[in-house]
């Protein structure tokens, strides 16, 4: 401890001389600058001759006062010498933050940018959506390009691996809607629908909306923050020089995965979810645990499955584009990767349950109620 | 005063060696890139560090920073050993380096100024926010970089804009100690030869202690007080670069007096030729060699 930064005021003739004593360094300098920065009188010179160590910030410091006050440093060291000398040019100014605008227009500025963003957005995933078929179109006609390994690879991040998670989510899913339904459907001696309720639900509705949710949230997100990452350490650009489509290498392979994948976990999720409800139907309603699987082939439609069999590569293709898309806009810095990552989780799972409400009608005015 | 407001402090190291690396040996694996390796860097001086790729220069930079810790050794920074504390335990010498990473390693989502700013914040709360900024404005332009620059992000900025940023960065608590990986790497010749003068002129005005890692030629010749050579595992030689051309490893020779080498060094030597100009020898001398008789230089 070398003690602390200090100074005094001394009377002169011609004017008093602020002296400055002690360390005036980065470490010492915090509890005393406020109060050199309020110092008021008819100062001719600061002087620093009894200062016992200075670095760029003591410098800095008696400099400013000095200016404020339009006195003279004096009794500079060699050290402090070259130090002034150094920060002579630079004017003092504390603005560091990038330039913003004030409130009062920052705020319509940002409602309106939101207001563009709508179109630009919808415009954005309708030309992704475009140069996808287009890509796909050109795979078609040159199969032999097509990436298989990529494919198969992407099968199993997005299919296999997802198996233990989603079995577990749908079995206990199975579970709380046999438990429920049989409380409810007791009130009118009708335990036995429990069987209807679980089959028809998880078939037609749960096992493939919750599968998408899951999905959404593991691959989705996985898909905008690979992808995100890539672009930030341009990979994709060098993908491209070297005559790579990225559409074909990166986006087909995953979307393609999420489509082919998803009605396979759906009708898998579906299944766990009737095995959780018969494990209930058993020790809770008395129902054997074969002959509730017996029944669900009796009461369940067949329509019924494919309802879910039909949605869900079409939720697989939303979120494998969301995830896509949103990556491949990632631009500028690792926040952005970040924000596109929540974006196609959010929007992939907003627009799987908007699409879930349409096909519901959709199937029952079909007839398939 | 009041003594409650004060901060800890640290007298600048008065000591003849502030970085003493011991028997440091690393391993990665079946791999062992360092092996008994000792090194002292004197106080005031820039150490240039220079070795093929993959000789483990940086990895000796991380070890002496104490973000890699080493199978065995000692390493001491201003006489306090970093291989025994945690890497984030605080042991009163980060806030007495700078470290300049190869990237910049700047916060993507921070201004440079704000850049800046984060290690005064996270050392000295205690300084009041207009100091505070007025420091870090200033570090930026004293790393040589333009007004505008303060208050841009790391994306909008140039590779040499981002190295300089960087180098502000370093410089936020008037370190003592100053630590380059491969500063003038991917610079244009003009952008490397203004960060070495840069560097000299900080280290002069600052005195700092310089480690400096770097590949460039022109650097060593120009800026290193000495220069430590790593092959095999250790640390070969260290001394100034014309003591170094004199010894007779087959890699040093290779290094300084390959092809590369030998422009350096004869780009060297018409500067200070020619800031002998008046001097009529000189002025000849320096014509022969910028236009070489016809059909000589082309073996």
């Amino acid at each position: 401890m070398t003690g602390l930064a200090q100074y005094e005021l001394q009377e002169g003739d011609g004017g008093s001389v602020l002296k400055l004593t002690g360390p005036y360094l980065v470490s010492t300098i915090g509890p005393i600058d406020q109060d050199l920065r309020v110092i008021e009188g008819d100062i001719v010179s600061v002087d620093i001759s009894g200062v016992s160590e200075i670095d760029t910030v003591g410098a800095w410091l008696a400099r400013e006062v000095a200016s404020r006050l339009g006195a003279e440093v004096s009794g500079a060291g060699d050290r402090a010498q070259r130090l002034l000398g150094a920060l002579e040019d630079i004017e003092a100014e504390d603005e560091l933050s990038a330039p913003r605008l004030p409130v009062w227009s920052r705020v319509p500025e940002a409602l309106g940018e939101k207001v563009f963003q709508l179109r630009t957005g919808t415009y954005g995933v309708l030309s992704f959506l475009g140069a996808l078929l287009i890509a796909a179109w050109s795979l078609i006609r040159n199969p032999r390009r097509f990436r298989m390994v990529a494919l198969v690879r992407q099968a199993e991040l997005v299919g296999v691996s997802a198996l233990p998670i989603i079995g577990l989510m749908s079995f206990l899913i199975g579970i709380v809607i046999a438990q429920q339904g049989a409380v409810q459907l007791a009130q009118f001696g009708a335990e036995t629908l429990t069987i209807n309720l679980v089959g028809r639900i998880t078939l037609r509705e749960l096992g493939v909306l919750m599968t998408a949710i899951m999905v959404a949230g593991r691959s989705g997100s996985a898909f905008a923050a690979q992808l995100g990452t890539m672009k930030l350490t341009e990979e994709v650009d060098a993908m491209r020089t070297i005559g790579i489509a990225p559409m074909e290498a990166l986006v087909i392979p995953r979307i393609m995965a999420a489509v082919l994948m998803m009605p396979l976990l759906g009708f898998y999720a579906s299944c766990m979810a009737i095995i959780g409800g018969a494990v209930i139907g058993d020790l809770i309603l008395g129902i054997p645990f074969w002959t509730f699987l017996s029944r669900i082939q009796e009461v369940v439609p067949t329509y019924d499955l494919w309802v879910g069999l039909i949605k869900a590569p079409v939720f697989g293709l939303i979120i494998g584009l969301a995830g896509c898309y949103h990556g491949l806009q990632v631009r500028g810095n690792s926040e952005e990767v970040g924000i596109r990552t929540t974006m196609s989780v959010v929007s992939a799972i907003f627009a799987v349950i908007v699409l879930d409400a349409f096909f519901a009608v959709f199937f029952t005015e079909l007839g398939w109620g | 005063m009041n003594a409650a407001k004060q901060t800890h402090k640290h007298e600048r190291y008065k000591g003849e060696y502030p970085i003493v690396v011991e028997g440091l040996t690393n391993r990665f694996g079946p791999i062992t890139v360092h092996e008994n390796l000792d090194l002292k860097v004197r106080r005031g001086e820039i150490l240039g560090v220079v070795g093929g790729s993959g000789s483990g220069k940086s990895v000796l930079m991380r070890s002496i920073i104490g973000l890699q810790t080493p199978n065995e050794g000692d390493v001491r920074v201003f006489d306090k050993s970093i291989i025994q504390a945690d890497p984030d335990e605080e042991i009163g010498v980060r806030d007495r380096w700078g470290v300049l990473f190869q990237g910049g390693a700047l916060f993507s989502t921070l201004t440079v100024g704000e850049n800046v700013e984060v290690p005064l914040k996270q050392f000295y709360p205690d300084i009041h926010d207009t100091l505070r900024k007025e420091i870090a404005r200033y570090k930026v332009l004293l790393s040589g970089l333009p007004e505008e620059a303060v208050r841009k992000y790391p994306s909008e900025l140039s590779g040499g804009m981002k190295k300089r940023a960087g180098l502000a960065r370093a410089l936020a608590l008037d370190p003592e100690l100053l630590f380059l990986d491969e500063p003038t790497a991917g610079l244009d010749p003009i952008g490397a030869a203004a960060f070495d003068r840069l560097t000299r002129e900080l280290k002069e005005t600052l005195g700092l202690t310089v480690f400096l890692i770097t590949h460039d030629l022109d650097t060593l010749h120009e800026i290193c007080d000495r220069v430590a050579v790593i092959a095999d595992r250790k640390i070969i030689a260290v001394d100034t670069v014309p003591n170094l051309m004199e010894l007779d490893h087959p890699w040093i020779q290779e290094y300084f007096n390959g092809p590369r080498g030998r422009a350096a060094l004869t780009a060297q030597a018409l500067d200070e030729l020619r800031q002998h100009m008046e001097l009529p020898v000189a002025a000849h001398a320096v014509k022969a060699l910028d236009k070489p008789p016809a059909g000589k230089d082309k073996a």
